[in-house]
C-alpha cells in the first residue's frame, strides 16, 4: 500500500511538471512580461533593459526552473489587465464557482439517489420509464442551451427568478475572502438556476450509474438470502443493497467533480456569473497570458490532487487497484 | 456484391435493426440529416453566406406564424438579417463536417496509439498509456478549451476565424484521442495470443502486416461503436466552443455560434434565433446517441457499462 501510494504522488508530481512546463513554454511563445508590468507607453532601450534585469534573456531551462520555483511559492506573475498577481485573482474568483459547483452536487445527489433507487425497484412502471428516457434526453441536450432554456422560461417569461449574477452577497469573515451568496436570499435565488443547469448535465449519468449498480446488487445470493430470511423489503432495498452500491458511485462522483468545474465555464458564460470560468474567458478575450497559465496551473493542480486523491482511498477500499499497478 | 447484400440482409445486426422501431426512426433521422448538410446549397431558401441576400432591415422577423413574421422567411430571421432556416442548414453542414472529421482524426492518433501499444507491448506500452491516461483524467472539453484559448491567443481573433474549421478539427480530434486509445488498446490485449496471430507470425510475416492486415479488422466493431458515439460528443464539444466565442465565427456560423449570437437577443424577445438552432442540434444529438446505444447494445454488450 506504501508503495502505491508514493507511487500515485510520484504520477502526480510528474503530471504537474508536465503542466508546468506547458503553461511555462505557451508563456515563453506568446506572453511578455514585460508588458505586463509597464504596459505599452515605454521605450525599447528601457524594455531591453528590464527584460535584461527579469532575467527574459536567460536560457529556456533556467527560466522555466525559476518559474517552478516561484510557482511553488505561489507566485504565479502579474495579471496584465488586473494589475495584481494572477493568483490572486483566481483565489478572489474562486468562491463563486466553488458554491456553484457545491449548490449542483448537492442537488444531484438530492434528485439522484431517490430516483435510482426508485427505477431500479420498479423498471418496468411508467414512471421509470419516462425517467430513463428523459435521462437519454438530458444527455443529449448540451448545458448552455439548458441554462439558456431555463433563463428564457423562468427569467424573461414568468419572471420568478434572476437570470444573471451572483445578487447580494455578503462578506463571511470580514475580510473579504469569502463573498458568500448562500446566506442571502437574494443570493440563494441567483443560485437556483445556475445550479439546476449544471446539475443537469451530470444528472442522467449518476441516475443510470445508481440504477445498474443496484440491479446488479438486488441479483446477487446475500440478497436472495436476506429476503429467505424474511426481512422487510424497505430493509433489503436500502440498507443490505444500496449500501454496496454506494462504493462505485462515491469514486465516479469525486471524478465527476472535477469535470463540473470544466463545465462551470459554459454555465457561467450564460449566466453571467463572476467566477474563476467567466474570467478565463475574459483573460482569453484581452489575451491576459499571465491569468491565462495561472488558470491552467490551478485548474490543472486541483484535478491532478482530486484524481490522486481518489486513486488513494480506492486503493484502500479494492486491493484489486494496487495490485495491478496503474 | 449480390452476394454480400444478401449476408448483410441475413446478419443479425438487419435483423435487430429491422425489429426494433427506435433504431429505424433515429437512422431516418440521421439520413435526413445528413442528406440536408450535403445538399445545403440546393435545399436551403437562400445562401446565407452571400452578403446579397442579407438586409439588415430585415433582423429579426418571427417566424412566419407569428405576428409580424412573413411567408418569404419560414423561420424567421437571425439578428443580421439572414434567413434562420438556411443559416440553421448550412450550421448543421458545418457542425457536421467538423463532427466526422474531427472523429476521424482522433480515430486515427487513437488507433495508432492503442494498436502499438497494446501488440508491442513492454515499456512502448507503458508511456503510450500513462500519456492516454494522464489526458484522460482531465476532461476533454476542458483539454478542447484550453487548446483553444492558447490557439486564439496565439494566431489572434482574425486569422483564427479564418482557419476555424481545420483548426477545430485538430483541436477536438487532439483532446478526444485517449477513448479510441484505450479501447483499442484492450481489445488488441484480447486479440493478440489468440492462434490466428500465432500463426500469422509462424509464417514469417512481418509486425505491421499482422497489426494492420489481421488485428486490426478484429477490433473494428469497437471502433464503430465508438465512433458513433463520438460523432455525437463531438458535435456536442464544437457547439460548447463556439458558444463560447472559442469555435465558429458569426460570419459563418455553426449552430453552436449561431445560439450564442441568438443568447444576446433572448432578452428581447427574440426566442426563436436561439430555440429553433437549439432544437436542431438536440435533435441531431439525440439522434446519434440513440443509434450509437443500439448499435452498442448489438454489436458489443460489454463495451461500456451503464
Amino acid at each position: 500500500m506504501f508503495a502505491f501510494i508514493i507511487r500515485r504522488i510520484a504520477q502526480a508530481i510528474f503530471v504537474m511538471l508536465v503542466i508546468s512546463l506547458i503553461g511555462f513554454a505557451i508563456k515563453n511563445k506568446i506572453g511578455d512580461p514585460v508588458r505586463d508590468m509597464v504596459g505599452e507607453r515605454v521605450t525599447p532601450q528601457e524594455r531591453a533593459k528590464i527584460r535584461q534585469k527579469l532575467g527574459l534573456n536567460d536560457p529556456f531551462i533556467t527560466q522555466y526552473i525559476r518559474f517552478v520555483d516561484h510557482a511553488v511559492h505561489g507566485d504565479l506573475g502579474l495579471s496584465f489587465f488586473y494589475k495584481k498577481p494572477a493568483l490572486d485573482v483566481i483565489v478572489e474568483k474562486a468562491p463563486a464557482t466553488m458554491e456553484m459547483v457545491i449548490g449542483a452536487g448537492l442537488l444531484i445527489i438530492l434528485i439522484s439517489l431517490p430516483l435510482g433507487i426508485y427505477t431500479s425497484l420498479k423498471p418496468r412502471t411508467f414512471f421509470s420509464r419516462f425517467v430513463m428516457g428523459f435521462s437519454t434526453l438530458g444527455v443529449s441536450v448540451p448545458v448552455f442551451l439548458t441554462a439558456i432554456m431555463l433563463i428564457y422560461i423562468f427569467g424573461v417569461q414568468l419572471h420568478w427568478l434572476p437570470s444573471y449574477g451572483r445578487g447580494k452577497t455578503v462578506d463571511v469573515f470580514g475580510n473579504g475572502w469569502w463573498m458568500s451568496g448562500f446566506f442571502t436570499a437574494d443570493g440563494l435565488k441567483h443560485l437556483i438556476l445556475p445550479c439546476i443547469s449544471l446539475a443537469s448535465i451530470e444528472l442522467p449519468l449518476f441516475i443510470r450509474l445508481i440504477r445498474s449498480e443496484m440491479m446488479e446488487v438486488l441479483e446477487t445470493d446475500y440478497i436472495k438470502y436476506a429476503w429467505a430470511k424474511g426481512l422487510s423489503p424497505m430493509r433489503i432495498w436500502l440498507v443490505h443493497a444500496f449500501k454496496n452500491t454506494l462504493l462505485p458511485v462515491i469514486t465516479v462522483f469525486g471524478v465527476q467533480i472535477g469535470i463540473m468545474f470544466a463545465f462551470t465555464i459554459l454555465t457561467e458564460t450564460v449566466f453571467q456569473w463572476q467566477g474563476m470560468g467567466y474570467m478565463f474567458l475574459e483573460a482569453v478575450e484581452r489575451s491576459d497570458t499571465s491569468l491565462l497559465i495561472a488558470y491552467l496551473v490551478v485548474v490543472g493542480s486541483v484535478f491532478v490532487i482530486v484524481n490522486t486523491v481518489v486513486d488513494i482511498i480506492y486503493g484502500f477500499i479494492n486491493p484489486t487497484i494496487r495490485i495491478a499497478g496503474r | 456484391m449480390k452476394r454480400s447484400i444478401k449476408r448483410f440482409k441475413d446478419s443479425y445486426l438487419f435483423y435487430s435493426f429491422k425489429n426494433d422501431k427506435t433504431a429505424m426512426a433515429s437512422f431516418f433521422l440521421l439520413a435526413c440529416f445528413i442528406i440536408l448538410s450535403i445538399t445545403a446549397p440546393l435545399v436551403s431558401p437562400y445562401n446565407p453566406y452571400d452578403a446579397k441576400n442579407t438586409d439588415i432591415m430585415n433582423s429579426e422577423i418571427p417566424p412566419m406564424w407569428l405576428d409580424g413574421g412573413s411567408s418569404t422567411f419560414i423561420l424567421g430571421t437571425d439578428n443580421m438579417g439572414r434567413d434562420l432556416l438556411s443559416t440553421m442548414i448550412y450550421g448543421l453542414r458545418i457542425s457536421v463536417i467538423i463532427g466526422i472529421c474531427a472523429v476521424a482524426l482522433q480515430a486515427f492518433i487513437g488507433i495508432m496509439m492503442g494498436l502499438t501499444a497494446g501488440y508491442v507491448g513492454g515499456k512502448v506500452d507503458t508511456v503510450l498509456m500513462r500519456i492516454a491516461d494522464i489526458q484522460f483524467s482531465f476532461p476533454y472539453l476542458m483539454v478542447a478549451i484550453f487548446i483553444s484559448a492558447i490557439f486564439q491567443v496565439m494566431f489572434g481573433v482574425g486569422s483564427f476565424e479564418k482557419l476555424a474549421v481545420p483548426l477545430l478539427v485538430i483541436i477536438i480530434g487532439l483532446s478526444e484521442w485517449p477513448v479510441y486509445a484505450r479501447t483499442i488498446r484492450a481489445a488488441v490485449m484480447g486479440e493478440k495470443n489468440k492462434e490466428y496471430v500465432e500463426a500469422a507470425r509462424v509464417i514469417g510475416l512481418s509486425r505491421p502486416v499482422i497489426m494492420f492486415r489481421h488485428i486490426l479488422p478484429n477490433t473494428l466493431t469497437s471502433v464503430m461503436v465508438i465512433s458513433t458515439i463520438q460523432v455525437a460528443n463531438v458535435v456536442m464539444s464544437e457547439a460548447a466552443l463556439s458558444f463560447l466565442g472559442l469555435g465558429m465565427p458569426v460570419t459563418m456560423p455553426s449552430l453552436g455560434s449561431l445560439i450564442r449570437e441568438g443568447f444576446e437577443y433572448i432578452f428581447s424577445g427574440s426566442w426563436w434565433i436561439t430555440i429553433f438552432p437549439g432544437i436542431f442540434l438536440i435533435l441531431f444529438v439525440l439522434v446519434v446517441n440513440l443509434l450509437g446505444d443500439w448499435l452498442r447494445d448489438v454489436l458489443n454488450p460489454k463495451l461500456y457499462k451503464g
